[in-house]
């Protein structure tokens, strides 16, 4: 089955691993910028991160089949140290501009401190400033609730910003109804261990219906799963869901939700064929 | 927000012939651990532990949000954010024993 997965770090993975994602039918992703595991010291190493993000991966998935776009922004990891955070800012603007970028992302907060919030604050209002599409990090384990809390309260005190145009990511059981009752897309993240596993993702799925409910693997450099979306989608047959269901949700609509940027083309084609000969008979 | 409660394609009867075998594994793998650590001399003070006592507890119960009632026990309480970063991660549970770090 084609599928997009809006969430995936594959500066952090190996070309096999875009193999793999095309042979499982993966047609599209979308890279948020994030933490590379260990902070950066000046704004030129955001730079050249978001050069690669910009200039490099579409390339490398192209080889495969697969379009890549980019979110760029401060990630919550390092958007503490407020002052390189506003030297970041200040560049952003025009690298908006850049033909795969679909918007600001991953922004949101990490432990929940009073920078974290001033930076992710600032990135809404120049999201809304410029119309751009966010897709936003929620904090992990004991810190989710708490983040996601007020991840809604800015947003809600940004009327500018249209809650359709926003996804509010990594949502699990606790934070789920709270996202979706505000007009926000949900991110369900797929996780060995520290997130949502395609069981539960498939629960949430049959709880709160498809409306507004993305799937995506979020691999990274940690313990994570590029095939975690092709994983949901054995879970959705293993509980009988209907193909018509796991399309909706694994390929419309994280269409649905892209699409909102002119910059995204809608994947067409055969997709995996394509993917298949892409895996096989190109070379780097 | 109210959930659909929209049930499973598969019966009752349909979901533990499909997912016993896999949740029977869990449960004595948590079972294990435990024994695991008396076996060390225990961990009761822990505050990872305390809450996890907690959580095993709501296993035990009828609720039909078991998962989200843990997801809470685990999570900080609190709306206020932290003045200063104390840590670049989270450890999965919150400590309750830690001072009000209010502004």
């Amino acid at each position: 089955m084609r599928y997009i997965d809006h969430h995936a770090h594959m500066v952090s993975r190996t070309t096999d691993d875009y193999a793999q994602m095309a042979l499982t039918g993966c047609v599209a992703l979308t890279e948020p910028a994030f933490w590379a595991g260990w902070d950066r010291s000046t704004p030129d190493g955001f730079l050249d991160y978001f050069r690669q993000l910009t200039e490099f991966e579409p390339k490398r998935a192209a080889q495969y089949g697969i379009q890549h776009y980019t979110w760029l922004g401060m990630n919550p990891k390092e958007s503490d140290n407020i002052e390189l955070s506003r030297e970041v800012l200040k560049r952003l603007p025009d690298l908006l501009d850049g033909p795969t970028v679909l918007g600001i992302g991953e922004i949101g907060m990490n432990r929940v401190t009073k920078n974290e919030i001033a930076i992710y604050t600032e990135q809404i209002s120049m999201a809304a400033a410029l119309r751009q599409l966010v897709l936003i990090h929620t904090p992990h384990l004991e810190d989710k609730h708490k983040g996601t809390r007020i991840t809604i309260d800015v947003l809600l005190a940004t009327p500018a910003l249209e809650p359709g145009r926003v996804i509010v990511d990594h949502a699990e059981e606790h934070t789920i109804a709270a996202i979706l009752e505000h007009g926000f897309w949900a991110g369900l993240t797929l996780y060995p261990q520290t997130k949502v596993s395609p069981q539960r993702a498939v629960d949430m799925i049959e709880k709160y219906g498809p409306d507004r409910i993305l799937v995506a693997g979020a691999c990274d450099w940690g313990p994570s799963e590029p095939l975690a979306v092709p994983k949901f989608v054995m879970e959705m047959r293993r509980r009988k869901h209907p193909e018509s269901l796991i399309e909706r949700v694994v390929l419309e609509n994280p269409i649905a939700f892209l699409r909102q940027s002119p910059k995204f083309k809608v994947p067409t084609g055969t997709g995996q064929a394509a993917a298949d000969a892409g895996a096989l008979g190109r070379s780097r | 927000m109210t959930p659909k409660t929209a049930a499973s394609p598969l019966g009752p009867t349909a979901l533990v012939d499909e997912y016993f075998i896999e949740n029977r594994n869990r449960l004595i793998e948590v079972a294990a651990f435990l024994d695991r650590l008396d076996r060390a001399g225990g961990a009761t003070r822990d505050f990872r532990m305390q809450v996890l006592a907690e959580a095993i507890a709501v296993l035990g119960g009828t609720s039909p949000n078991r998962v989200a009632e843990i997801q809470m026990l685990l999570s900080d309480p609190h709306v206020e954010p932290l003045t200063a970063l104390d840590r670049k991660g989270a450890v999965g549970a919150y400590d309750r024993s830690l001072k009000e770090r209010r502004s």
